[in-house]
């Protein structure tokens, strides 16, 4: 495996959802939703009724073509998307080159102010995650997995 | 590379189709979406050019049920095949868990097959995977086609290595969920296997 596992407890969730609550807040914004880069959603808040799965991983796939760009121009990742529509806006953001934090808002607030308030949460989330991947890559961690038996897996396809 | 988060308590997996330009990736999808229950899906997303070739992936989001107190959910994929989309496809298998090689079986596409396998190999190396440690099964579809290659022609040229393979009807479903089933085992039997 190239890159570690990503995993998600309830300790470091509620730090992260603590931050996109406050953002959502913060920033005036519809929606908030943090994404790994594929395309897995790991924390959302504000309006939630959006199809976020979707938005998930068209983002990835989105921030990935960008990432390929980015490549052939040997240039670094493109850490920071906008993209300005007539009622919705979006800001897109890589934190730590690990996840992607994304804010939908509309004219109820302003371009400038969304990306004050990105710039204090990816800091933070920055943290977390850091911490996480630490966690994560401890060989002592345990698994749900590792008794599951052959019945069990046979038993998902039994309907 | 699978994601489990044990808040929600959920397992999340990404699944590859890949194989040579209309060969029927999008079709087995199309296929599996149609028949699942709408609570176990999400809607399908496909990037598609006028003429419905994949321009970049179809994606399609799985509930499969519970394994000991956790969903399982997996996320299907097809890569573009046509030759040209190359980067494409190298973008679309970052944190694969599972592929399924989709071939043509009409003789007038072997070489496509042949090919599209080679880049397969070429595009997992590149980002440091490799098809024999990775789950990995193999669909033979258009077996309702004219001139199709036996099943085992297909199978030497194909799959020396013997991982998991199916006839298939993409269009009509034969072979459809026995080779998501089969590629869907392989990847949580990975999980135990790594610890998860
Ligand atoms: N007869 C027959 N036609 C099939 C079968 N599977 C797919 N097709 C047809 O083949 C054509 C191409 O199928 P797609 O599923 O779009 O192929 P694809 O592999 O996604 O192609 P790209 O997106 O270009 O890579 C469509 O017209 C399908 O209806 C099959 O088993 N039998
Ligand atoms: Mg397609």
């Amino acid at each position: 495996m190239t890159n570690p596992q990503m995993v998600m407890y309830e300790e470091e969730f509620n730090q992260i959802q603590a931050i996109v609550d406050r953002l959502v807040k913060e920033a005036n914004a519809r929606v908030v939703f943090i994404i790994d880069k594929n395309g897995q959603l790991i924390a959302a808040s504000g309006d939630t009724e959006l199809d976020t799965t979707s938005l998930a991983s068209l983002t990835a796939g989105n921030i990935a073509a960008t990432g390929g760009m980015a490549k052939l121009l040997r240039e670094n990742e493109f850490t920071t998307q906008f993209h300005e529509g007539e009622q919705s806006n979006i800001h897109i953001q890589l934190v730590g080159n690990r996840v992607i934090l994304v804010v939908i808002f509309d004219n109820k607030t302003s371009l400038g102010l969304v990306r004050l308030r990105v710039k204090k949460a990816s800091e933070q989330l920055n943290g977390i995650f850091e911490a996480l991947l630490q966690k994560v890559q401890d060989p002592a961690r345990e698994t749900p997995f590792a008794e599951i038996t052959d019945e069990d897996i046979d038993n998902l396809f039994n309907d | 590379m699978s994601f489990i988060n044990y808040l929600s308590r959920e397992i999340n997996c990404k699944i590859v189709y890949y194989g040579p330009g209309l060969c029927g990736k999008t079709t087995n999808l199309q296929y599996v979406y149609n028949k699942t229950n709408p609570e176990a899906k999400g809607k399908m997303i496909s990037l598609a050019t006028e003429t419905e070739r994949t321009l970049f992936f179809d994606f399609l989001p799985l509930a499969l049920g519970e394994i000991r107190g956790f969903k399982t959910r997996f996320h299907l994929y097809t890569v573009p095949g046509q030759v040209f989309y190359d980067a494409s496809r190298k973008l679309i298998l970052k944190g694969v868990d599972g592929v399924v090689f989709v071939a043509d079986s009409q003789i007038a596409r072997m070489e496509a097959n042949m090919e599209s396998m080679e880049n397969l190999r070429t595009n997992l190396a590149e980002q440091g995977y490799s098809l024999d440690k990775l789950p990995y099964v193999i669909q033979y579809n258009k077996r309702d086609m004219p001139s199709i290659a036996p099943s085992e022609e297909l199978r030497a040229m194909l799959n020396p290595q013997g991982v998991p393979d199916f006839d298939a009807v993409a269009v009509t479903g034969q072979g459809v969920f026995e080779t998501l089933k089969a590629i869907a085992k392989l990847v949580l039997t990975e999980l135990r296997r790594s610890g998860g």
